[in-house]
């Protein structure tokens, strides 16, 4: 069983406070603490705009605290952390390449991989290739993005996120702008890629029973500026299925985890 | 394969329809040919002056299509430019703007001043009229790169080199080959414009000429050559879009 523990964290924020806008603009997050350990599933909730996705720009070192510190695989965050992959409500995948090319993407900009890959492109298209098939997507690497439906879409978004092996995969809303069923078939999409490849991961999410399935802990943040306002661990045993979404204690965590939104939002 | 064959046969039907009607408004109408001629005695000028209309129609084309590659050039550094920094972004775009409100037809007269009469003063206003377009073409499609996907490039550590190589050019360029369509026909009006105010050849002192010797059947045939050679120009450029940017042109709105 995965134990929180500060000094061990994989991915710890302490006491961060963010502003945008220089001094005097509005703070996004307030005082904000986290700690996920290594090879956990953490889940963020809160109401909208509580500054979930200054979290996500925090840990990835796209953005830095004026106050606290963010570590992320024990170092302080002072660049962006090449050991991360994003995925985010918007697919965003690139209509002049193909799904492959899509997914080969991350490959040309992060080294050690950027130097190789014109000379290995056979081993890496390889790879690529697995991962698609990983994710239901076998031999659909040479249609164009908009050939592929919204799910597709998001498939690929998140094979872009982890093909150059990321320990930490930071995810913003992915499931968002999708409808209920294929929502839930990228939950056990999402769910057996952290199952098997015993990743980080970090969901931003407003859907409680998204959190709820997939997550070892949840975190919830209250309204701007964000802080974290409670912390559930999600006791349920794995592997589960999605039936475990119909037991009265799934619906038990998500009604408690409602009520603290609720007070987060007053 | 009906449609289809309605819509390649659509503009020749469209353009002999607007000939019939011409022809048949001078001669109903009776309207004198020094008024407005008919397009057969259009037709027979432009057979009847036909090495005159060649010879400064080439001129017309080459002065267009050098003032053209130097829009095309200039235009495409200054978009990248002002696409990469919102420093020169701010500097250059109200001192742009400025610059392309000015009436091109004014600033023959200096160009005279500078370079004489002919060539050079045609090449430079057709450059100067059609670079406008592409440069904001160019920048649009830089600015249009969407912040989650810079994220996503940004955090595995791309540089804005990488972004701008792998990201922004490639999507600023259907911008940029749209705005090729319009600059080549700008150009053509920027010599056409200097041809008529100072030059001693083209397409535009011919009509000019024409028109002070009364023969009207051959300020249209100058006319009728200026639209042949804009139309060709614009088929090219097209052409040239469709084939460097086919991912763009999906959309099956107005095929029906």
């Amino acid at each position: 069983m995965l134990q929180p523990d500060s000094a061990n964290g994989f991915v710890t924020l302490d006491g961060v406070s963010h502003v945008y806008g220089g001094t005097g603009g509005t703070l996004a997050v307030e005082g904000l603490s986290i700690n996920v350990s290594r090879g956990e599933f953490a889940a963020v909730v809160g109401p909208s705009g509580c500054g979930k996705s200054t979290l996500m720009k925090l840990a990835t070192g796209l953005q830095f605290p004026f106050k606290g510190a963010v570590r992320v695989a024990g170092e302080v965050v002072s660049k962006p952390v090449k050991i991360a992959g994003m995925a985010f409500q918007a697919p965003t995948l690139l209509p002049w390449r193909t799904t492959l090319e899509n997914l080969l993407l991350p490959l040309e900009i992060v080294e050690p991989h950027r130097s190789r890959i014109r000379r290995h492109k056979a081993e890496y298209v390889e790879r690529a290739e697995n991962l698609l098939a990983s994710v239901g997507l076998r031999g659909q690497g040479s249609k164009y993005p908009w050939e592929l439906s919204g799910g597709m879409q998001q498939r690929t978004s998140l094979c872009r996120a982890l093909i150059h092996e990321p320990d930490l995969l930071m995810l913003d809303e992915p499931f968002g702008a999708l409808d209920a069923f294929t929502r839930e078939e990228l939950w056990c999409v999402i769910r057996d890629l952290h199952a098997a490849r015993k990743i980080t991961i970090v969901l931003v999410t407003h859907d409680l029973r998204e959190a709820v399935f997939l997550a070892d802990r949840i975190f919830v943040m209250s309204a701007r500026p964000g802080r974290i306002v409670s912390e559930r661990v999600v006791d349920i045993p794995r592997p589960r299925d999605l039936e475990v979404t119909f037991t009265p204690q799934f619906t038990g965590i998500v009604h408690e985890l409602r009520e603290h939104i609720v007070k987060a939002r007053q | 394969m009906k449609t289809t064959l309605a819509i390649r046969l659509a503009p020749w039907l469209a353009t002999v329809a607007l000939f019939i009607v011409w022809e048949a408004a001078c001669r109903i109408f009776n309207i004198p040919v020094f008024f407005l001629p008919p397009p057969s005695l259009v037709f027979k000028a432009v057979i009847e002056f036909w090495p005159a209309l060649y010879k400064h129609s080439l001129f017309t084309l080459s002065s267009t299509l050098v003032g053209f590659a130097m829009a095309v050039g200039f235009g495409l550094l200054l978009g990248l430019a002002v696409g990469w920094s919102r420093a020169i972004y701010a500097g250059v775009y109200p001192l742009m703007i400025g610059f392309n409100a000015i009436p091109k037809v004014a600033v023959v007269p200096i160009l005279v001043l500078w370079f004489g009469i002919g060539f050079v003063p045609a090449v430079l206003t057709a450059f100067l009229i059609s670079f406008f377009p592409i440069v904001v073409n160019v920048a649009t499609g830089l600015a249009t790169i969407e912040p989650e996907l810079e994220d996503v490039l940004k955090a595995l550590g791309a540089s804005k080199l990488d972004i701008m190589r792998k990201v922004g050019i490639p999507r600023a360029l259907p911008y940029f080959f749209g705005s090729l369509k319009v600059a080549i026909t700008l150009a053509f009006v920027g010599a056409v414009i200097s041809e008529s105010v100072a030059s001693n050849v083209g397409i535009g002192n011919l009509m000019l000429q024409a028109q002070a010797q009364f023969q009207v059947p051959l300020i249209f045939a100058g006319l009728l050559a200026l639209a042949v050679e804009g139309i060709v120009m614009y088929a090219l450029m097209a052409m040239l879009e469709a084939r460097m940017t086919g991912w763009a042109q999906r959309s099956g709105f107005a095929q029906g």
